[in-house]
């Protein structure tokens, strides 16, 4: 029995998590969350998740570290190259043909994702009528997104995936080294709006032509999946396109049919005509 | 324990898999006898490189009667079918019987990592649960298996002695001493009679 008061401890963690600071993990799917928070149970040093939840109700600071647990910060520059090189290849052809473009990369962790579209963008000649939205739930990783500097092992990973992405330079072009790390360019984050945004509890962001959201909607249980893609929807411009994870697609989803698979392996869909 | 037979229990419900190195011979052994309305789904975890399309999946399609399948998000978990998980996701069951992937930091350098799939199916499925795990180089699995074993399901070692790679399961019946160790074919002929007694 003593799994099934595991479970109500959680439920009720979730809840008050929910209750006191508005982050709402309720809908996330199960078997993750449990293992995350079973590892912050762990490391933090609490005998149960009711003492953690003692702790958060009364302590801000724990938000911060709970969230930290909570929210998987895994990310790459140019993850799978063949989604970027099909960006590049196909979609941005389309894009070529707006005088002004807003790209809404959601749930961008510590900004790899967005570096790699405003590089993309800069070497297909499209950055300079392109404003970027980049958007996380996590403080933290927001802050690491708007600094842009990168554990310099990290950099051959990148640079290969650049490479393979069809990359028209050399990744050392966007970057100096320094503070230990690789410092991208600030240009390319001149064109850059970060914000604070949910897309479990917050609304529709207006008239995007791109959005990138990527290995975040994995995290969510259908319910919830579909409230996302119902946001993006109608956060898209006539014919936008919505990018998703390697793992991600719209085939259960119950607005599958608001959209057309553009470039099916690439999980790249367009916006039907309404 | 090698060589007894095992009381074949009718509770089960599913069964995970996890292997590495030598990973492909031992599945080969295993998997191709399964009829095709074997009446439990088959969970497995195989380490991959992360930048290799799933080339077990299409291998396996060609030699097994059950249908194979990459697992997908949110997928219902059907009987009959052999679900592998993708390269660089983990995989994990979440209850009532469904598939989710993640991209959680690696486990023991291992993503898909067979820990993440053991723990959160025992949590899932409980007792009613089968868990083996075969050849392999590393730990990962062990702790996994731990947590089949607790939650009173069936856990399963091939014997290290004849084992390609002997670490893996070497490691599992460290963490989890009471787990049946069998030959290949002991496991093959365990999984197929427990389809049976359906
Ligand atoms: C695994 S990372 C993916 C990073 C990047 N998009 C990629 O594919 O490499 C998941 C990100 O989603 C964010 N996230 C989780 N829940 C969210 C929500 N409700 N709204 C927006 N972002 C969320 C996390 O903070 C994390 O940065």
């Amino acid at each position: 029995m003593r799994d099934d008061v595991e479970d109500i401890e959680i439920r009720l963690l979730l809840e008050a998590l929910y209750q006191r600071y508005h982050y709402d993990f309720r809908r996330y799917a199960k078997a993750s969350v449990k293992r995350r928070l079973k590892q912050a149970r762990e490391q933090l040093g609490y005998a149960s998740y009711s003492a953690m939840q003692d702790a958060l109700l009364h302590d801000p600071d724990m938000l911060e570290r709970l969230l930290g647990y909570l929210t998987v910060q895994v990310s790459e520059m140019f993850r799978d190259p063949s989604y970027f090189k099909a960006l590049r290849e196909t979609v941005l052809p389309h894009l070529k043909t707006y005088p002004s473009l807003k790209v809404w990369v959601a749930g961008c962790s510590e900004g790899e994702e967005l570096y790699s579209l405003a590089i993309l963008f800069r070497e297909e000649g499209l950055e300079d009528r392109t404003i970027f939205y980049a958007t996380d739930i996590n403080p933290d990783a927001l802050q690491a997104a708007a600094r842009g500097i990168y554990p310099i092992d990290r950099v051959k990973l990148f640079t290969e995936n650049h490479r393979r992405s069809g990359g028209r330079s050399s990744l050392s072009n966007y970057y100096t080294t320094g503070y230990g790390g690789a410092v991208f360019d600030k240009s390319l984050r001149e064109r850059v709006v970060f914000s604070d945004h949910s897309l479990v509890t917050d609304a529709v962001f207006g008239e995007m032509h791109l959005i990138s959201c990527r290995n975040v909607l994995i995290y969510f249980d259908r319910d919830l999946q579909d409230r996302a893609i119902g946001l993006f929807r109608d956060s898209l411009a006539r014919k936008g396109f919505l990018g998703l994870g390697a793992k991600e697609s719209l085939r259960f989803s119950a607005h599958a049919t608001a959209f057309a698979e553009f470039e099916r392996d690439e999980k790249i869909y367009q916006k039907r005509e309404p | 324990m090698t060589g007894n037979p095992i009381a074949i229990r009718e509770d089960i419900r599913a069964v995970v898999i996890g292997t590495s190195a030598g990973a492909v011979q031992a599945l080969s052994a295993i998997l191709p006898p399964l009829p095709a309305d074997y009446p439990l789904p088959v969970m497995i975890v195989v380490h991959v490189p992360p930048d290799r399309r799933n080339a077990l999946t299409e291998l396996f399609q060609t030699r097994c009667a059950m249908a194979v399948r990459e697992a997908e998000d949110k997928e219902p978990i059907a009987p009959g079918v052999i679900y592998f998980a993708p390269p660089d996701y983990h995989l994990l069951v979440e209850s009532p019987a469904f598939l989710s992937l993640s991209t959680d930091e690696p486990v023991l350098h291992s993503r898909p990592s067979i820990d993440v799939l053991f723990e959160s199916a025992a949590d899932a499925f409980g007792e009613a649960l089968v868990g083996v795990i075969l050849t392999g180089a590393n730990q990962d699995g062990a702790e996994g298996l731990r947590a089949v074993g607790e939650a009173g399901g069936l856990a399963v070692v091939e014997n290290p002695v004849g084992a390609a790679a002997s670490a893996m399961p070497e490691a599992a019946l460290a963490a989890w001493p009471e787990a049946r160790v069998m030959t290949l074919e002991e496991i093959g002929a365990y999984l197929r009679n427990l389809g049976n007694k359906r």
